[in-house]
């Protein structure tokens, strides 16, 4: 066990979800002004049409892919019927498919932020490192998946998902990442690097998904405080 | 059910001059900044054209507003929410900076700079965004007095229809009139029910529409959401923004910005109240001619003790319900009917009204354009120049001529009442009467719309203070600036004021 395993493995996770509590609600409590999409689609709609629609959804594919991939041990989709051979063919459609949306939207966000002049100006430096880390992390994850498929050198759900796992329990099992592929390795460092730079980036509007949009009323009220708030004029019936 | 009141507007077609002034002086004060270089909170748009974003009455392309589903209930035209969930990552319905237009500047530093050469060296426009050079192909106003018309002015939405036909061939004795526009503080808006993260909101004291830009989360549907396309987004800041209806000013009892300073003292700005149980109804009416006259039901009249004694139960401070006795807007858009609102058939119930402009009308008459018409009854020159009365309705009543024809007429009657006072020396009461109005009435009506006293005007009820966290007092003479001040100039402010321990202690109430 190097002292560059137990960085990787042991610190630079804590030292992340550290990072990205701590920074969520510090940037919460005083920058909710640039808390935003900071959507572009005002200067550029044509591309961003596909760009942002393949991304979006892709990851969101690619999310619910390590959720199964890494959170759930193998012993419990065995126990539900679901064999290797079965599972492995999930994850090889799934992740293939979703990686080349994330990646095709990728690159067409990343072109038109570049050739575009009027998205370019609105581009920080922030986002030059997210995007550079988003760029890694998906071709490394991509790589990562084809190599399970056409190699026999992957098997994270028997190093990786372990040692993911092992770190709720706070006994790190730094071990378990001997002998990994270095794709893989890059892939799990850089994400964590991700995480830690989360709060600082335009990535913070993915905790404004709007869920209250689904209950509220559709016209909404704003009175002085202590005034009675009345109900909406519209809530009876407009939907 | 409570009763509440809304701020409204009534603007005056007959007097604007397309000065631009109300433009100006707005854009000076709310979006002189980067990001905003676009937007422009009031504009005033030459009609017939395309008006500014470019096209934007045409609802069958943006789907602002409301509609009725096959139940007749009431719905956002753009789609519900799963399906704008769906579609958050690009919005169908939003338009781009180019329906707008490319914000420039010139590059003023080449006049300088040029080497020296057989010609003047030119200021090359470049963007505002990019700095880039710019071809300029579309800019603010580019229609402006029918600039371009015989290209632009085919455009305009209002001309769909069995219009079309007729108005190309009148356009050849082409009319021209003024829209200045503003966000229309709907009653029913539909930028704020379009709104994600429940940033946008109705003020309960004036119905003011403001965007909070703390809650802001650039989501962009209030922007596609607003018909009237008077919501924007700061490309720069990635929130959205919006006439404010300059409420500092309407909180200290002044009008606004653009109404103050409007050189053809055309605006006029006041409250109404209405029940607000009975909105869902008003903006649900099935056939869209009745839209009008829904919302004029809504409004209840302060003059029936038992409504103002409701209104003062609900909370309604005394001022302001005798400041709704007083209201302009009532007087002119429920009372006497000669102000309409601005495409009701979009169902958002708006609150900023339109006197219609007799001037087309009358000049149409005057240079006995029409031969059917005799040049001395305005009358049957309004019913039969079915141009512009029912380019008027397209805009201002859903497409119905009728409330159009009573506003005009009723404006034409006042003229000729008014003249038999002044001419003949003995005011025709008859005239007035052949058009509903009683002789007192016409005279107020004549205070107020050919006159206008500031005090007529405006009848603008004070904030109170006392009713919510922020006294203004505390704020009086302090320049919002003051700690940036300091920092630049380094302690030589005055250190007994800072704004920062006021707003502190403000916030600290607040919560």
């Amino acid at each position: 066990m190097a002292a560059w395993q137990v960085m990787l493995y042991a610190v630079l996770p804590y030292a992340a979800v550290a990072a990205f509590v701590v920074g969520h609600i510090w940037r919460y409590r005083v920058d909710q002004y640039r808390w935003t999409t900071r959507s572009t689609q005002m200067l550029e709609s044509r591309w961003l049409r596909y760009g942002s629609v393949a991304f979006h959804y892709g990851a969101f594919a690619a999310i619910g892919g390590h959720v199964l991939g890494i959170l759930i041990p193998a012993s419990w989709t065995d126990a539900v019927g679901i064999d290797e051979d079965a599972y492995h063919v999930i994850s090889a459609v799934g992740g293939i498919t979703a990686g080349v949306a994330v990646i095709a939207g990728l690159t067409i966000l990343v072109w038109r932020r570049a050739r575009i002049a009027r998205v370019r100006v609105t581009t920080t430096r922030m986002d030059v490192v997210v995007f550079a880390l988003l760029a890694v992390a998906v071709i490394s994850g991509m790589a990562v998946t084809i190599l399970n498929n056409v190699t026999d050198t992957i098997h994270y759900r028997e190093n990786v998902a372990p040692w993911f796992r092992s770190l709720f329990a706070l006994d790190p099992d730094v071990r378990t990442m001997d002998g990994v592929h270095w794709v893989l390795q890059a892939h799990v460092s850089i994400v964590w690097l991700l995480y830690a730079l989360w709060p600082f980036s335009r990535l913070v509007h993915a905790w404004s998904i709007p869920v209250d949009w689904f209950r509220r009323s559709p016209v909404l009220f704003r009175g002085r405080a202590g005034r009675p708030r009345h109900a909406s004029a519209a809530r009876s019936g407009v939907r | 059910m409570p009763i509440r009141a809304q701020m409204g507007m009534v603007m005056n077609l007959d007097k604007c001059i397309g000065c631009h002034t109300c433009s100006v002086t707005c854009k000076n004060v709310w979006t002189n900044r980067r990001g905003t270089e676009y937007v422009w909170f009031n504009n005033v748009e030459t009609r017939p054209g395309r008006g500014y974003p470019r096209d934007w009455e045409d609802q069958d392309r943006w789907r602002g507003g409301w509609t009725l589903d096959r139940k007749g209930k009431l719905k956002l035209k753009s789609g519900g929410r799963i399906k704008k969930a769906l579609n958050i990552f690009h919005n169908p319905d939003l338009p781009t900076i180019d329906d707008f237009y490319e914000p420039w500047t010139y590059d003023y530093e080449h006049l300088i700079s040029a080497p020296s050469s057989e010609h003047q060296p030119v200021a090359r426009p470049e963007s505002q965004i990019s700095g880039e050079p710019l071809d300029l192909q579309w800019g603010p106003n580019w229609d402006d007095d029918l600039a371009g018309s015989a290209e632009h002015a085919a455009n305009d939405p209002n001309r769909r229809g069995a219009l079309e036909e007729r108005i190309r061939m009148e356009f050849e004795q082409s009319f021209m009139m003024y829209l200045p526009r503003i966000c229309e503080h709907c009653i029913n808006p539909s930028c704020v029910a379009s709104c994600p993260s429940g940033a946008m909101y109705k003020r309960e004291e004036d119905g003011i529409v403001l965007v909070d830009q703390e809650t802001c989360r650039g989501w962009r549907y209030c922007v596609s959401g607003c018909p009237y396309k008077k919501t924007y987004f700061n490309w720069d800041t990635g929130k959205a923004e919006k006439c404010t209806f300059c409420y500092p000013r309407i909180e200290a009892g002044l009008p606004t910005v653009c109404a103050e300073t409007c050189v053809g003292r055309l605006r006029h700005i006041g409250v109404v109240l209405y029940d607000s149980d009975s909105v869902v109804a008003a903006a649900s009416v099935p056939d869209e001619h009745d839209l009008l006259g829904a919302q004029l039901g809504m409004f209840l009249d302060p003059e029936d003790p038992e409504v103002r004694r409701r209104a003062e139960a609900d909370g309604i401070p005394h001022d302001w319900i005798e400041a709704a006795r007083r209201s302009p807007v009532y007087d002119l858009a429920v009372r006497w009917r000669v102000a309409l609102p601005l495409h009701p058939e979009y169902r958002t119930l708006p609150m900023v009204w339109y006197v219609p402009p007799l001037s087309p009308v009358m000049s149409l008459v005057e240079e006995g354009v029409d031969p059917d018409v005799d040049p001395g009854d305005v009358f049957g020159a309004i019913d039969q120049l079915r141009i512009p009365v029912e380019y008027l309705a397209s805009m201002l009543s859903a497409g119905d001529p009728e409330p159009v024809r009573l506003a005009l007429r009723r404006l034409a009657a006042m003229r000729a009442y008014k003249r038999t006072e002044t001419v003949d020396g003995d005011a025709d009461a008859a005239l007035a009467r052949a058009v509903g109005i009683e002789p007192e009435d016409m005279e107020l009506m004549f205070r107020q719309v050919a006159i206008g006293d500031y005090d007529d005007r405006y009848v603008i009820p004070k904030a109170h203070p006392e009713a919510g966290p922020v006294d203004p007092n505390t704020l009086q003479g302090a320049c919002g600036l003051e700690w940036v001040d300091r920092e630049i100039r380094g302690g030589e402010v005055d250190d007994s004021f800072d704004l920062r321990d006021h707003i502190v202690r403000v916030e600290g109430q607040a919560r």
